[in-house]
């Protein structure tokens, strides 16, 4: 079941991105800037955490997910440390991710030559 | 044949609207990539990873394979038929950084490489930070309010 609600999730997710690029003006990167922003709003309503529980990887995996890690880990640091976890909340949850996407992408730009288009 | 009957001729050989059929590509891609995701984040929860760790290992591996992808340009082909289904989960985000690194390497590797990794990645942190931040103070007023 939990399969099956990634799939129809996840897919929906992207969907609605079909959706605004053929019908809005919004190129890609305003897409994922737009999905960002939502994903932490939908987080601090209370929304997404049940969407993760549902879909998992559905909700996660789509960059409403990255929202999400960046509004759980600042709550919870804002939890466990008062103020100072405003500020360090949210890039300490998403670090992961954004160290390996920075440093790996940088060994593959180093490897790889542009191709012909 | 007037005008209306010819209309009605040429849509029934048109294609189905491109909206339609763009967004079901979108829906199918996004949600393959999604179940494959899951199938390994729920095999490393029942591995004893906390549910926080099994989803960042996962968007870790999808950021990998989608990078590694992109540097053979496998994935900016299967972008064209995938669309919003590739570009929106984390695996188009790290397309989007390691694309134009690459396109941009001959400029160097300071303002070149260096600094074109963070043409799409920039802006998404920039804002994804900000708006931690907000949620943040929103959660620390809520706190002080129990």
């Amino acid at each position: 079941m939990n399969y099956l609600w990634a799939f129809i999730v996840g897919g929906l997710l992207c969907a609605i991105g079909q959706l605004l690029i053929d019908k809005t003006k919004l190129t890609p990167a305003r897409i994922l800037v737009f999905y960002v922003i939502s994903g932490v709003f939908l987080t601090v309503i209370g929304v997404y955490a049940p969407l993760v529980k549902l879909a998992g990887a559905g909700a996660t995996l789509p960059l409403t997910g990255f929202g999400y890690a960046l509004a759980n880990g600042v709550k919870k640091a804002v939890e466990a440390d008062g103020f100072l976890g405003i500020f360090t909340g949210g890039l300490t949850a998403t670090a992961g991710g954004i160290t390996v996407a920075v440093v790996f992408g940088f060994i593959i730009a180093l490897i790889f030559r542009p191709r012909e288009k | 044949m007037n005008d209306e009957q010819y209309s009605k001729i040429v849509n029934n050989y048109a294609p189905s609207s491109p909206l339609f059929t763009d967004m079901l590509k979108a829906f199918f891609a996004g949600g393959i990539l999604c179940l494959l995701g899951e199938f390994f984040r729920s095999f490393l929860i029942s591995a004893d990873f906390s549910v926080t760790t099994a989803s960042t290992w996962v968007s870790i591996m999808v950021i990998i394979i989608a990078q590694i992808l992109s540097g053979f340009g496998i994935y900016e082909k299967a972008a064209k038929y995938a669309g919003a289904g590739f570009s929106v989960p984390i695996s188009g985000f790290a397309n989007s950084v390691v694309s134009p690194a690459i396109e941009y390497h001959t400029e160097g590797l300071i303002l070149g490489l260096g600094a074109k990794l963070f043409t799409i990645a920039g802006p998404v942190i920039v804002y994804g930070i900000t708006s931690s931040v907000a949620a943040g103070i929103i959660y620390y007023i809520g706190g002080l309010l129990k």
